[in-house]
Parts: structure tokens; C-alpha cells; sequence
């Protein structure tokens, strides 16, 4: 019988903890690259990838190949050491952000508790809210040390974007945070246990925020789309415009960082809103206890694929905003719409005490 | 514990420098974000979770992108060095020295002798800070605010002064 000391223990879970999340949010991007690519193809009448592997399963392994094989080019007058640092930068916040993020209630193992979540900070929204302010540094900075037209006007154009929409972000959210009351993820995912009561009376409708916060959900996705660059708030990369955005000037294993930093961020995102609107892992569970310990994880895991397939299936569906369109979207709809819903929300809150 | 403090006091205080010595403005402006951001480890270490977090979203976050942008917008080159008077040069570096002397002596009479330890009786947490804000000081933290809506307005004024 070996004994270990808690402090041994505590880092041998807590490095065992970020292995595993760490593998399966890699092969989760890998297989959102594919799942996008069938997706749209099926949207728009075509097959998608289908050579490699069955389905072209194997496709996100050919492509991660391909990308290390590349030539790695750098422009001649490029700020090389800015250069080389920001899609570091992007990929090392988009995986940070993912450490705070709680996929279930968590089992005690020999007496030793675990949570499903690498480390539950007590302001771990406002974590994540850091992380990815912190990431526009790395568009900004991609762009400009480029030293090239398009880059510069891609990096110009997402920070301006990213800074617009951070801010209806933010308050999208505030309303799920004063009724939750907490600023903990694994806290506001408890909160929304149970059923909704109408006067004593069980509605049967899960206890989650998205039946109160609608427009809450609503602001908060709308702004989180634009906030990760995608369709149809992608004008940073807008193709037909700008080439191909703050990453022209990237090749090889470096253009790769940028490509799974913004699927890393997508997944964040979709992680975010089912903690906070679709509440988190909590949906039926029954049988015996190995299925309920994980049962719970596979809801979050699909609530979180839900967002991921409309994440698709909009950027299939959805033409590009025009750059003045977007900022009037944010600034002049968006924000006063989110303010309300805090003001509305706030007295609703008062009302009933 | 106190290794994580000597390890962000030192990235800190060479990220300043570097900041000031630094001829090319965006490396100027990203040493200032890694300044802030050490700093926040700093508060971590106090158990000041919030004022870390926030010190990350508001000035590493916000304002410190608004400094690169502009940077970037300018595409401000490097810095060419101007001839200094004659007096900056001889008393620049005493003024310095008495500066940092003064400093050190009001830090040591106002925390004679401490540890190193984070006081226990501080609570870090949102509510804790929330209740201090809109309470104790919530004079200075209206007037603050009263003050951010004049300079939003003053911009205002002066950008649509043309029209």
C-alpha cells in the first residue's frame, strides 16, 4: 500500500485533470475544423471532405500533417520578434480561458474529491472575460507586425470590433449574474438546478436562465459571434476584402495557431452560454452511479455541440455584415438593448425581493 | 508562496524598465501590459482575486488596446533620442534617488515590520469590494463617474465640433 501526501495528490490530479482537458479540447477542434467543413458542404448540395478515412474522418490528422510541413514564410520586413510572439499569445489565452470552465458535479475517488473543471475560481467569468480581452492583442498584434496592407487593416478592424462588442458582452450577462448572485461558473450552474415554480405550482420547465434571460441569451450570442471573429461578423478576415485578414502574411504552423485559437475560442464561447443560460450540466440523469457521475458531462457536451452545429450552420446560411452595419449593430442596438435588460431585470428582481 | 511574488516582482520591475528605455513605441506599450499584468499576479498572491481580474479587463484589457491601436494607426517608428538640457542631465538622476528614498521611508513607516503575509482581515471577494464601493466611498465613486461622463461628453463636443 502506497501512501502519498495530499500535496502530492492534489498535483497529481490537478496535472491529470488539464492532460485530459487539454487532449480532448485539441481533438475537439480538430474535429470542429471537419464538422464544419461536412456541415456547410451539406448545406450547400456537396460532400465535403471524403478521402481520407471513412467520411474523411482522418481528415483534421491530414491537415495537422500538412501544416507541419509547410514552409514556415516570414515577410522580409516584418517586426520578427512581434511576429512570433502573437499567434503564441492567441493560442496559449484561448487555452487558458478553458481552465476555469466546470463539464460536471465531479465523484470522490478514495476519499479525495474531484471536480470536473481544472480549478474553480471564485471570479471565474470575469477570468474568462480577462483572457479573452487579452486576446485581441494577438489579432492587433499579427496585423501590424506583418508590416503589409491587408494584415494592418485586418488587425485595425478586429480590435475596433472585438473592444465594440466586449462591452455588450459584459452586459449581457449582468442579469444571469443578479440572479445567480455568484461570479463562480460551478456557482451560477448550481443555481440553475431543479424546476421552475410558478406560485408553488412545478412547471416542469428546467430551472434554467434562458426562460427569464432570453434577451440576455440573445445579446450575449449575438456579441459572442462577433467577439471570435466568425460568420457574420468575420470581416476582420473577410476574404473578398482584405485576402485573408491579420493572418495573410502567415504559413505553415503558425497560420495553424491562429485557426485553432478561433475554434478554441468557439468552444469557449459555447461553453459560456450553456453554463449561463442552458444550465450547464444539469439534465436528466438516472441508472446506476457510473452512469450518473458522467451522464452529466455528456449534456454539457451536448449542449455545447448544439452551439458549435449553429455556430455552423449560421456561417452556411448567413452573408457578411458590412463594416458600418456591424458597428451600428453593436453601439446602437446591442448595448442599449443589453441595458435595458439589466434595468429590467434589476427592478424585477427588487419586486419580488 | 513568496517565490511567486520574487518571481513577479522581478518580471515587473524588468518589464518597466524596459518599457522606459525601449526606443519603439509598441514595445513600449506591450512592456506597460506585461507590467499590469505581473501586477495582477502580485494581487493574486494577496488573495485579491477580483482586483487582479479586474486590473487584467480594465487596463491590460481596455486601456492598454486603445494605446496600441493608436500606435498602430500612427505606425509610430523609433523613437529618435533629443538632446537633453543640461539640467535634466545633472539632477535627473538625484531626483530619482530622492524620490525612491522618500517612497521607501513612507513605506516603512506605514507597515512597520510585516511579514510578507497577506492580512487576513482584507476580504478580496466581489461582495466585500461591492459593499465598501457603495457604501464607505460612495461619494468618491459617484464623483469619479460624474467626471468619466464629462470627458465622454467633452470628446463628444470636440469631435463633432466640424459638423
Amino acid at each position: 500500500m502506497v501512501t502519498f501526501s495530499d500535496m502530492t495528490v492534489l498535483v497529481i490530479i490537478a496535472g491529470v485533470k488539464v492532460a485530459l482537458v487539454l487532449l480532448v479540447l485539441l481533438t475537439g477542434v480538430a474535429y470542429t475544423t471537419w464538422l464544419e467543413r461536412k456541415v456547410v458542404a451539406h448545406i450547400q448540395s456537396r460532400w465535403g471532405p471524403y478521402l481520407v478515412g471513412p467520411h474523411g474522418l482522418l481528415q483534421p490528422l491530414a491537415d495537422g500533417i500538412k501544416f507541419i510541413l509547410k514552409e514556415d514564410i516570414m515577410p522580409l520586413e516584418a517586426d520578427k520578434i512581434i511576429y512570433w510572439l502573437a499567434p503564441f499569445l492567441g493560442f496559449v489565452l484561448a487555452f487558458l480561458s478553458i481552465a476555469v470552465i466546470p463539464f460536471g458535479e465531479g465523484f470522490t475517488l478514495y476519499g479525495h474529491p474531484i471536480l470536473f473543471q481544472i480549478t474553480d475560481l471564485n471570479v471565474g467569468l470575469l477570468f474568462i472575460f480577462a483572457v479573452t480581452s487579452l486576446g485581441v492583442y494577438s489579432i492587433a498584434l499579427a496585423g501590424w507586425s506583418s508590416n503589409s496592407k491587408y494584415p494592418l487593416f485586418g488587425g485595425l478592424r478586429s480590435s475596433a470590433q472585438m473592444i465594440s462588442y466586449e462591452l455588450s458582452l459584459g452586459l449581457a450577462v449582468i442579469g444571469t449574474l443578479m440572479m445567480s448572485g455568484t461570479l463562480s461558473l460551478r456557482g451560477i450552474v448550481n443555481a440553475q438546478a431543479g424546476f421552475w415554480h410558478i406560485a408553488g405550482f412545478n412547471t416542469w420547465m428546467p430551472h434554467w436562465y434562458i426562460f427569464v434571460q432570453p434577451i440576455g441569451f440573445f445579446v450575449y450570442f449575438t456579441a459572442a459571434i462577433a467577439e471570435t471573429n466568425r460568420v457574420p461578423f468575420d470581416l476582420p478576415e473577410g476574404e473578398t476584402e482584405l485576402v485573408g485578414g491579420f493572418h495573410t502574411e502567415y504559413s505553415s504552423m503558425k497560420f495553424a495557431m491562429f485557426f485553432m485559437s478561433e475554434y478554441t475560442n468557439m468552444i469557449t464561447v459555447s461553453c459560456l452560454a450553456t453554463i449561463l443560460f442552458f444550465g450547464g450540466w444539469h439534465g436528466p440523469v438516472f441508472g446506476p452511479t457510473i452512469v450518473r457521475i458522467f451522464l452529466p458531462v455528456f449534456w454539457f457536451c451536448l449542449k455545447v455541440f448544439c452551439f458549435m452545429f449553429f455556430y455552423i450552420w449560421m456561417r452556411g446560411t448567413l452573408p457578411r455584415f458590412r463594416y458600418d452595419q456591424l458597428m451600428s449593430l453593436g453601439w446602437k442596438f446591442l448595448l442599449p438593448v443589453a441595458l435595458a435588460n439589466i434595468l429590467v431585470t434589476s427592478f424585477l428582481i427588487a419586486w419580488h425581493g | 508562496m513568496s517565490i511567486f511574488f520574487y518571481i513577479f516582482a522581478a518580471i515587473t520591475v524588468l518589464a518597466a524598465l524596459n518599457m522606459v528605455l525601449q526606443r519603439t513605441p509598441v514595445y513600449s506599450a506591450l512592456s506597460l501590459i506585461v507590467v499590469l499584468c505581473s501586477l495582477a499576479g502580485v494581487y493574486l498572491q494577496l488573495g485579491a482575486e477580483f482586483m487582479a481580474v479586474i486590473q487584467v479587463i480594465v487596463y491590460a484589457g481596455a486601456i492598454m488596446v486603445l494605446f496600441v491601436f493608436v500606435i498602430m494607426l500612427l505606425n509610430a517608428g523609433h523613437e529618435t533620442p533629443s538632446h537633453r538640457s543640461h539640467i535634466a542631465k545633472w539632477l535627473g538622476a538625484p531626483l530619482i534617488g530622492a524620490f525612491l528614498a522618500m517612497m521607501l521611508m513612507v513605506i516603512r513607516d506605514q507597515f512597520p515590520a510585516t511579514t510578507g503575509a497577506a492580512p487576513a482581515h482584507l476580504d478580496g471577494s466581489p461582495l466585500a469590494i461591492g459593499h465598501l464601493l457603495f457604501g464607505n466611498y460612495v461619494l468618491p465613486f459617484e464623483v469619479t463617474s460624474v467626471l468619466i461622463l464629462v470627458a465622454v461628453l467633452g470628446a463628444v463636443v470636440l469631435a463633432k465640433k466640424e459638423f
